[in-house]
């Protein structure tokens, strides 16, 4: 596609499994794409779903929410019910054309390096393929 | 069998009827007091009125095409702890199914409240009720309202509220006393039906004469959901085309003033304090000349689409489409019609259907282990 595109991706982690597993990817000297910024929750529990709202209106091309795997939530079931907040909101943004691959939500664990830098790559990757969410031109939001 | 009686309608016309049924019911030891529109300034606009005193209500007018206010909130008000004391609250089928979403967050409680629901054919939104009374006497327009209807004629050049239009759940559910106005003649007789134990008991006790149902009214709720249904689907397709990019959801939010009047007047907007009141919403100077930069302009007030888009995901899937939002929008967006459409997809998303049954917890309330596994992506 837009060979100038580079996407915008926000990442709201949880700080007991995909922030630990950013940090040991990072750590690892792993090569992660460095268009991913990470906003490290307490769990993904907290997740509001007007922070994914806005950060798709204030220009990020993509919104990654993850968490810890299901059993392993740190306050028992905040993933379960981020997983109910995904989902109402992947039904919510796709009925104004935003595309619901922009949202995501994964399970890293904690030991999980490897499979958080694949992770971003490949959803860094995918939005590139996407193309932007082209909020710029948008006087009104 | 449920008790259904029957009360006559003479040459008065139905309300003073169903003001001396309201009366009869008070006079019930175990009731203090009933909830009901009243037309407390002679004509103008019925408000919800908790009466008392069974000779004040000469004024209620339980007919009134009129909808000033979602009562759910009001009677949230009212059981949101104990009275010590039992009252009776007379409502509409999206008042109750609002209420009922309001008690399932611990809003409020069916302890000590009576609930009666009356079929309700629809309203006028409070602009369209002035027009439609004129100079008329109040309650004899209510009568005609009813009796225009029976007849198969539009009551008024006005049209009703476009909630209403698409309603799709005209008769009360979950109620204790249904006052029945579908499949008859209001101004012969109006049949009353039990619905609960409660009621049961309520109604058995007043001596009223039996009624055979004669399923008249049954049908005649069918025909018109069925009716309704092609209006409402309709509706979401238009909406849906209307607003399937966000520049277009921004275009039809356009007169949109920040007013917040929508998340007042909205039944399961419950919060005591809405993030969009609070400091977070504080901008600095300098914020916002940073964004103008940025898109080369910005919309003041800003934060329109998020504010709704929120709102979306925070109580779509209690949305009841009682339409009180687009009622109280000074600018004429429609609300009701935007929220409606996108509450069909979320609740049926997770397969729920609001104020219908206390049973069914909203969906972001509970969660299970093994679902929704789709929602989740592999990306490694």
């Amino acid at each position: 596609m837009n060979q100038e595109f580079e996407p915008a991706i926000l990442a709201f982690v949880c700080n007991w499994c995909t922030y630990t597993a950013a940090d040991l990817a990072g750590t690892s000297r792993m090569v992660q794409q460095p268009n991913v910024r990470l906003v490290r929750m307490m769990c993904t529990g907290m997740v509001d779903p007007k922070y994914v709202i806005k950060a798709l209106l204030s220009g990020a091309d993509g919104v990654l929410v993850s968490g810890c795997h299901p059993g392993d939530c740190h306050y028992i079931n905040g993933n379960y019910k981020a997983r109910r907040r995904v989902k109402l909101l992947n039904e919510i943004l796709p009925q104004f054309g935003i595309d619901e691959r922009r949202l995501r939500l994964t399970w890293v664990g904690a030991s999980e390096g490897n499979e958080f830098a694949a992770t971003v790559n490949n959803f860094i990757n995918e939005i590139r393929e996407l193309g932007p969410l082209d909020v710029r031109g948008m006087a009104a939001l | 069998m449920a008790t259904t009686v029957r009360i006559e309608v003479g040459e008065h016309g139905p309300v003073p009827v169903l003001q001396d049924f309201f009366r009869k019911l008070l006079a019930d030891e175990s009731l203090s007091g009933i909830m009901i529109p009243v037309h407390l300034f002679g004509g103008g606009m019925p408000m919800p009125t908790l009466v008392t005193d069974p000779a004040q209500l000469d004024r209620a007018d339980p007919l009134a095409p009129a909808f000033p206010m979602s009562s759910a909130k009001l009677v949230s008000r009212l059981s949101k702890g104990s009275a010590g004391e039992r009252f009776a609250v007379v409502m509409r089928p999206c008042e109750i199914r609002a209420f009922m979403e309001l008690v399932k967050l611990n809003q409020g409680s069916l302890e000590e409240v009576i609930l009666i629901g009356m079929d309700c054919p629809g309203a006028y939104d409070n602009m369209h009720y002035r027009d439609f009374l004129g100079e008329r006497e109040p309650m004899a327009a209510s009568a005609d309202f009813h009796k225009a209807l029976a007849e198969g004629r539009k009551p008024a050049s006005v049209e009703l509220a476009g909630a209403c239009k698409v309603c799709e759940h005209p008769a009360p559910q979950g109620t204790d006393i249904v006052v029945g106005l579908f499949g008859g003649d209001i101004s012969s007789g109006i049949q009353i039906m039990a619905a609960s134990p409660r009621g049961e008991a309520l109604l058995g006790a007043m001596g009223l004469p039996p009624q055979e149902p004669d399923g008249k009214r049954e049908a005649a709720v069918a025909a018109l959901v069925s009716e309704r249904e092609v209006a409402r689907d309709a509706m979401y397709a238009s909406v849906q085309e209307r607003t399937s990019t966000l520049e277009k959801l921004a275009q039809y939010l356009g007169s949109c003033v920040n007013c917040y009047n929508c998340r007042v007047a909205c039944p399961v907007c419950y919060c005591k304090e809405c993030v969009f009141n609070t400091d977070v919403f504080e901008h600095k100077p300098w914020q916002y000349l940073d964004w103008a930069k940025r898109k080369g302009s910005l919309k003041l007030p800003t934060d329109t689409v998020f504010y709704h888009l929120t709102r979306m995901a925070h109580m779509s899937t209690a949305c009841v489409g009682c339409g009180q939002c687009s009622n109280a929008c000074p600018n004429g967006v429609e609300v009701v019609e935007l929220f409606r459409t996108v509450a069909a997809r979320t609740q049926k998303s997770f397969d729920y259907q609001p104020g219908l049954s206390l049973d069914q917890a909203p969906p972001l309330t509970v969660f299970r282990e093994d679902e929704y596994q789709d929602t989740v992506s592999h990306l490694a």
